[in-house]
């Protein structure tokens, strides 16, 4: 760069500030109408429409009954237990089969392969009973739910449901004191609280920015989903007659979403009128036209992608967790097992919550991934109970043929349908993942946010299940 | 392993003009970027289909979704084609580049500063108005700039009918109509980013008429100091009216000599 160039452009500059100054202080509006008018001109040339519009009739009535003030509301409610009952009702067989084929088929025959070249019985608990066993639960419970719900999911948004929900939303938004568009963000994090703290970006307002990303996590996110599921199956359908079981627990599952969502706009209002206060931005929302789903090719992206990568990322957490879950049962203290002693110290805090000490542990154990929550519960719950005739002994994720034993199982561990409802709530309301907390982070870039992000959750977590406990004590039931 | 020849005969010069054979030229690399050949930037108003554009290029999966702003990152992928690489940079989407958001500063930098070979601009041909603004724009700054009229599909279904080559005319770059969706106008298109890679075909920046006869002649004025100071900048004229806005980022490029280190 020479000495001359540098000079010259300093002499540009000083020219167009003079030259600025002279003009006045409304260039920006002229440069964008005088862009808005070419645009125009040559649209208009090239552009030939027809007198009757038949498709745009057709997006138009369908947005006047989506987003209307009557039939918005409703209609999302049932789109959304439509999806639940789906999902639950169909993901019952193939779950029965994985679990058949993963755990009571390969498991004993790699045990018996163990057992004939004399592995050391340390070694077969730590890598059959502990790690693979934990990785063939998570992909039984998991894989069925999350390969029916997600294609579901993509169509609606693929069709252009989406920016309706946030058009619905908009409002509520707006008078929570936030950004209409954590609307959006707000359904990403149904999907995953780590991709909807991402998509955050869409918001330019740092104030509005922080509001979405401390409240994603009331989103259940997918890694929670079976978990509710799972619960709602064998507490909440149990109660109803049989015929009725599935859509019984597809309400209770959308009812914990909507406590979710309602939690979000209770946070986001209470954020906005102390600690975050300010105006909420206006901004524009383009509401896309209808296009028709490719169906095959969604089915297929999201059970490659989406299924497969989140599963991925769950057995990568479950290996780890499965080891440290029979090691935790296997190391003993005086005849006491680790987990046995934490358990038992968390069990009076556990039990004044309305919850117990081995769904504490489940929670600490399962802090990388909530995936993997009920797998730990059901195997801490053995250890603890001493139920026989299920698994091998201490420290064994065992095969449960179906849901019957699930609930015979935890009956025996002490647990009621107010377990059951407190254990919802509290998937709901506790700390995010560690992934979305080093999402928060990085995004954030502060301590502060990001810690709490993480306490917030988890102090109304404790605040709803004592009350909904000392209300259920208070009613006798 | 080893090559196999080729049974069929090699292609005559009617295979080689048909867009079928561009297609099959079409080498997906996914995120392999070693060694490319050109840059090829991906610009466009939210929702117009720049990921499915971005995916049926590159081979990748990058999720698309039918709401505006999903694309919150830059996504890069890589494609060969007709035996030279590519790395394809998906750009945020805009309605504009006048540097008023984060989105659009991004986008704007890498079009300007990054001085890809070519840029695509994805337009939604049922919005062709609202979505020209950003191609006017982007035409403003480069002269390697290729239309991208998606969604012909829907614009078919709602009845209407462009004029793509009228259009091509009035806008001086060239305009390929597409339904990416449907993988129609993939081979057409990387025929013509072939050629604007290889400096075959040049767009010829867009003159916006502006109304004011003061602007008008302040923008001349200092158009005609910056093509005096840096002969070699393909856009003067832009680059005059971003000072006169008081762009400090274009203000400050030019000062520490960033803008003048551009060639054509």
């Amino acid at each position: 760069m020479t000495q001359k160039v540098r000079n010259s452009a300093a002499d540009i500059v000083a020219e167009a500030q003079k030259l600025r100054w002279d003009m006045g202080g409304d260039l920006h509006d002229q440069l964008t109408e005088s862009l808005y008018a070419e645009a125009a001109r040559i649209s208009d040339r090239v552009v030939s429409r027809p007198d009757h519009a038949a498709a745009r009739g057709f997006d138009r009535t369908l947005d006047r009954i989506i987003t209307s003030r009557i039939w918005g509301f409703p209609l999302m409610l049932l789109l959304l237990t439509l999806v639940f009952w789906l999902t639950i009702s169909g993901a019952n067989v193939p779950s029965a089969l994985l679990s058949g084929l993963l755990i009571d088929t390969i498991q004993p025959m790699l045990k018996h392969a163990a057992a004939s070249i004399g592995l050391w019985w340390w070694l077969d608990g730590l890598l059959i009973d502990g790690m693979y066993l934990a990785t063939a639960w998570v992909v039984s419970v998991m894989l069925p739910p999350m390969a029916i719900f997600f294609p579901l999911f993509t169509l609606l948004e693929d069709f252009g449901y989406l920016p309706r929900v946030a058009f619905n939303l908009d409002a509520l938004f707006h008078r929570a004191g936030a950004h209409g568009k954590q609307a959006l963000t707000m359904t990403m994090g149904f999907g995953c609280n780590a991709a909807g703290v991402v998509a955050t970006r869409i918001i330019d307002s740092p104030r509005e920015r922080l509001i979405a990303i401390i409240t994603n996590n009331f989103a259940l996110c997918n890694g929670r989903w079976p978990t509710q599921i799972l619960l709602a199956t064998i507490f909440i359908g149990a109660l109803a007659p049989a015929e009725l079981a599935g859509l019984i627990s597809a309400f209770a599952v959308v009812g914990i979403a909507l406590l979710g969502v309602l939690l979000t706009f209770v946070t986001s209002w209470s954020l906005s009128r102390t600690v975050l206060r300010g105006e909420a931005s206006a901004y524009s929302l383009e509401l896309p036209p209808y296009r028709p789903p490719r169906i095959w090719r969604t089915i297929y992206t999201s059970i490659i992608d989406r299924t497969g990568i989140v599963l991925w990322r769950a057995i990568k957490f479950a290996l780890p967790a499965g080891a440290a879950i029979w090691l935790s049962a296997n190391i003993q203290f005086g005849g006491v097992s680790i987990a046995e002693y934490l358990i038992h110290w968390l069990d009076p805090v556990g039990l004044f919550i309305g919850l117990n000490g081995v769904i504490l542990v489940a929670y600490i154990l399962a802090i990388p991934a909530n995936e993997i929550v009920i797998p730990t519960i059901l195997m801490l719950t053995v250890l603890v109970a001493g139920v026989t005739g299920v698994g091998d002994g201490a420290g064994v994720m065992f095969e449960l043929q179906s849901n019957a034993d699930v609930l015979t199982l935890l009956h025996a561990g002490g647990w009621t349908l107010l377990t059951a409802i407190n254990l919802m709530l509290f998937s709901l309301l506790h700390n995010p993942c560690s992934t979305t907390l080093y999402t928060i982070y990085r995004e954030t870039g502060s301590l502060k946010w990001t810690t709490v992000s993480a306490l917030l959750p988890v102090v109304m977590g404790v605040a709803t299940t004592f009350v909904v406990t000392q209300l259920w004590h208070l009613f006798g039931l | 392993m080893k090559k196999q020849e080729p049974i069929v005969q090699p292609p005559s010069d009617a295979c080689a003009t048909c867009p079928m054979h561009d297609a099959s030229a079409l080498k997906r690399l996914g995120v392999d970027m070693k060694n490319f050949d050109y840059v090829v930037a991906l610009a466009g108003n939210p929702n117009t289909g720049k990921s499915t554009v971005f995916n049926s290029l590159t081979g990748l999966r990058q999720h698309t979704g039918n709401w505006p702003g999903k694309t919150v990152t830059r996504m890069e992928g890589g494609f060969e084609y007709a035996g030279l690489r590519y790395k394809l940079v998906d750009l945020p989407g805009t309605y504009s580049l006048l540097a008023t958001s984060e989105d659009e500063l991004v986008a704007r930098d890498f079009i300007l500063f990054g001085q890809p070979d070519v840029t695509l601009v994805v337009v939604d041909a049922t919005r062709l108005e609202r979505n020209l603004n950003l191609a006017l724009q982007v035409s403003q700054i480069t002269e390697r700039a290729v239309l991208c009229l998606n969604l012909m599909d829907e614009a078919k279904r709602k009845g209407m009918h462009i004029d793509d080559r009228r259009l091509a005319r009035d806008l001086g770059m060239p305009v390929v109509p597409m339904s990416a969706r449907q993988n129609e106008g993939i081979p057409e298109l990387l025929g013509v980013i072939g050629e604007v890679a290889a400096s075959n075909v040049r767009s010829k920046p867009y003159r916006v008429s502006y109304q004011s006869p003061q602007l008008r002649s302040s923008l001349s004025r200092l158009t005609e100091m910056i093509e005096r100071s840096m002969p070699d900048l393909p856009n003067a004229e832009w680059v005059a009216l971003r000072l006169l806005d008081g762009d400090a980022a274009i203000t400050e490029a030019l000062l520490n000599g960033e803008l003048g280190e551009m060639r054509t």
